[in-house]
């Protein structure tokens, strides 16, 4: 009998002795991966300064969190795959062809100002590249307005500038737009595919969704976010969008086009800056809802995807208070009783 | 139909295949054995043998002091050898009678009760007592404390626990399989005693034939007007806590901090219905119980009679031994059991299974990650609590504004702490936090 003792060192440990597989790089890499399909949209529409933008952004933002943690001698976490992320984002949210400088300083507010310094992954109360981007918007609005023409032709370094949908749509209207584009059809097919200016990953709906599908089949997201949050906007494009009368917008043409998607899908869902109770989610949602039609409608901005975002972000904990889980068993009466 | 089940829950991979058609086989009896005279939740027994003296199997040697304790009964015949304090499986000393097996298998007299459903439910509870049956899930809980709810709160359900939803174990489903008319007949005993009309009996979906072969005993003749009903239950963890097995076979939700008796229910294990069974029917002691040695780790795994009081090196020897290095011996299942510190410690009346988990499928307690917020144990926590919450004000130290969150209604079943990405010692920081603040 003691032999078999004196062979094993047993390991003890408190229970669950199991654990899922499920891990946070698991998730931060499969998140990545499933925006792949957008960058590289990107890439194929706006060429090789996209792709550079893109790359600078995510050296930028990995490079920032190794020195930032390294500095502050705490565990170094760069292969969690958040940080990347990051730098994904912020690349993504990027007009296609901004000087190098732009990318650095918008992964540096990201990860340096809006994660690390509320204490890193997990405490950030801001969704580090909606502030990046919306640090770079406010601090440079002329380069981050600056919209080039989808050309598809990767050699072509200079295409035209032009204006996003959604600035003409503020600026000149709808009837403008239609000009632009040809036909309705045309111009719901342009913006599903990803053909229009925009930034390098928001403009194709198409690759946007395969990836959230993927985040989907995966359970890393669930439709409450996203739902309540476009359909929230397509209700109020629809009721407030028209010139004139109510019930007269266009709700499609404000979802698949400007950061709607991207945001709605992969940036306002960040875990660490929504709410984590679904019941609360759905107001998040539709707060950021709320609050990008009535940037783009009545705003200075075409856009509010990201500033809405924001907003929000600082009701998280609010609303995460407000809307506690249920306890099992426990019955609204006794709400006294139980709190003791 | 929708199967019955509760809100939330996680689905662990359930590794039953490892042990589950291993028919019960009874170990080699032990040179001796070592038994506890504290198995139970509640008072310690007095000790009623001395060294030396001989004992036959189901005499008593530790009877039972107060309301709230079992007896203890010598599970081989033989000689007292030894009276002292020896580890538990927890790690703890604990009183002790040591007894030296003879080999003879020598029954002390018990009494037969061919005609046990006559007897009345008093003269029932008494002889369940009297046989030192405790709750066999795990818990050990003693049974006739179960049974003896106060008046003003009537019980009208029977549930019996047949979910057995921790991985790995199989030891409820063997008997489920081996001994169905047997545990009917121990559920329609608890019936009586209890004087309900009402008997369910909860099976996970995953277990088929034990569902077959439960619904086949209870529509036997004599059963039909029992009122007995098989509840097929969803698989999923943690179908058989009592709160959840109840929200799911009876569709009522035991109040926070309540007991199933609040709402009328009273749930028993399948392993106890059985020992209740024996006890009624032949008078027989609880001196023996089912436990499924399986896991990666051990050769062949099987499910075992084993006497109470047997070490866990003859259980594992009886296995065939470990497959390779191993690094950890769980008593219970994977979620809510506990590792053990050393092997020479003795299968008690709570011990449902014994988990040799190899190297490679063990978990250490690595550096884990900041909470990231994902919700998911919010999402799967069957008490309806924030986990990720929890863990971090114990982590910050904010005792006290943990129970803001409902601290107490945790039953730490390692739910939240399975499923986080962060791989967060969520229960671990839980339990912290209720050692330091009062309820
Ligand atoms: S251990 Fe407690 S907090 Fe965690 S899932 Fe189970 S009941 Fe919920
Ligand atoms: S599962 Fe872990 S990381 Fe996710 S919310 Fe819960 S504690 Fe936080």
């Amino acid at each position: 009998m003691a032999e078999i003792k004196k062979e094993h060192q047993l390991t003890v440990s408190v229970s669950p002795h199991v654990k899922s597989e499920e891990t946070t790089s698991r998730i931060m890499w499969s998140v990545n991966l499933s925006l792949l399909p957008a960058a590289l949209i990107g890439a194929y529409f706006f060429g090789p300064r996209a792709v550079f933008a893109l790359t600078i952004a995510i050296i930028t933002a990995v490079l920032c969190e190794h020195l930032y943690q390294r500095g502050m001698k705490s565990k170094i976490t760069i292969n969690d795959g958040s940080a990347f992320l990051t730098g994904l984002l912020v690349g993504l949210n990027l007009p296609p062809s901004v000087p190098f400088y732009i990318p650095v300083i918008g992964s540096f507010v990201a990860i340096v100002i809006t994660k690390q310094l509320f204490g890193g992954l997990g405490f950030n109360v801001f969704n580090p590249a909606a502030a990046g981007r919306a640090f770079l918007l406010i601090s440079f609005p002329k380069l981050m307005t600056i919209w080039k023409e989808p050309t598809a032709a990767f050699v072509q370094m200079d295409a035209k500038t032009t204006a996003t949908p959604l600035g003409i749509l503020k600026e000149e209207g709808i009837a403008k737009l239609m000009e632009v584009f040809g036909d309705k059809t045309n111009l719901y097919t342009e913006l599903f595919m990803g053909h229009r200016a925009g930034s390098i990953g928001e403009t194709s709906t198409l690759a946007l969704l395969i990836g959230a599908a993927f985040l989907f089949y995966r359970g890393y997201i669930s439709w409450h976010i996203p739902v309540s949050f476009m359909g929230t906007a397509a209700a109020m494009a629809w009721v407030f969008g028209g010139k004139g009368a109510l019930f007269a917008g266009d709700p499609i043409i404000h979802l698949i086009s400007g950061g709607m998607i991207l945001g709605a899908f992969f940036m306002a869902t960040d875990y660490v800056t929504c709410p984590s109770v679904k019941k609360g989610q759905l107001i998040f949602g539709a707060g950021c809802g709320f609050l990008t039609m009535l940037i783009r409608l009545k705003g200075g901005y075409p856009e509010g995807v990201m500033f809405a975002i924001l907003i929000m972000n600082c009701f998280t904990p609010i609303i995460d208070r407000g809307f506690k889980t249920k306890v099992f068993g426990f019955k609204k009466p006794d709400s006294k009783e139980t709190k003791k | 139909m929708a199967l019955a089940t509760f809100k939330g829950g996680i689905h662990p991979p359930d590794k039953k295949e490892l042990s589950k058609d291993k028919p019960i086989s009874i170990v080699r009896p032990p040179k001796k054995v070592v038994i506890p005279l504290v198995q139970h939740i509640g008072a310690p027994c007095k000790l009623s043998v001395s060294i030396g003296q001989e004992v036959k199997k189901g005499d008593v040697i530790g009877a039972s002091e107060g309301f709230v304790s079992a007896p203890v009964h010598a599970s081989v015949s033989g000689k007292v050898v030894a009276i002292g304090e020896f580890p538990n499986a927890m790690g703890r000393m604990v009183i002790s009678v040591v007894i030296e097996n003879d080999g003879k298998e020598e029954w002390t007299t018990l009494k037969d009760n061919p005609d046990y459903m006559n007897l009345s439910p008093e003269n029932l509870k008494e002889k369940i007592r009297d046989a030192g049956i405790v709750g066999m899930g795990g818990a050990a809980f003693p049974t006739h404390v179960k049974l003896s709810p106060p008046k003003e709160k009537p019980v009208d359900i029977v549930i019996l626990n047949g979910a057995e939803c921790e991985p790995y174990l199989t030891a409820d489903y063997r008997l489920m399989i081996e001994r169905p008319e047997e545990v009917v007949e121990g559920l329609k005993i608890l019936m009586k005693v209890l004087g309900v009309s009402k008997g369910f009996i909860g099976i996970e979906n995953n277990k088929p034939d034990a569902i077959e072969a439960m619904k086949k005993a209870v529509s036997k003749e004599s059963n039909i007007q029992a009122n007995i009903q098989i509840y097929p239950l969803e698989v999923k963890y943690p179908q058989g806590a009592e709160k959840m097995l109840i929200k799911a076979a009876a569709g009522r939700e035991v109040p926070p901090r309540g007991l199933p008796m609040d709402v009328g229910v009273v749930v028993q294990n399948i392993g106890t219905a059985i020992a209740v069974y024996e006890a009624v029917r032949y008078g027989k002691p609880l001196i023996e119980r089912i436990v499924t040695v399986t896991g990666e780790g051990i050769k062949n795994p099987k499910n075992l009679l084993v006497k109470i009081g047997t070490f866990v090196t003859d259980l594992i020897e009886e296995c065939g031994g470990f497959t390779s290095e191993i690094a950890k011996v769980i008593s219970g299942g994977p979620m809510m059991g506990f590792s053990l510190y050393s092997l020479d410690v003795p299968v008690t009346k709570g011990t449902s299974g014994i988990l040799v988990l190899p190297e490679e499928g063990v978990v250490h307690a690595e550096d884990f990650g900041p909470c990231i917020r994902c919700g998911r144990c919010i999402d799967i926590c069957p008490m309806g609590l924030m986990p990720s919450m929890l863990s971090v004000l114990s982590e910050k130290g904010f005792y006290e504004e943990t129970k803001d969150y409902n601290l107490f209604d945790c039953f730490e079943c390692g739910s939240c702490t399975y499923i986080c990405p962060s791989r967060r010692p969520i229960v671990q920081l839980i339990r912290l936090a209720k050692s330091l603040v009062k309820p």
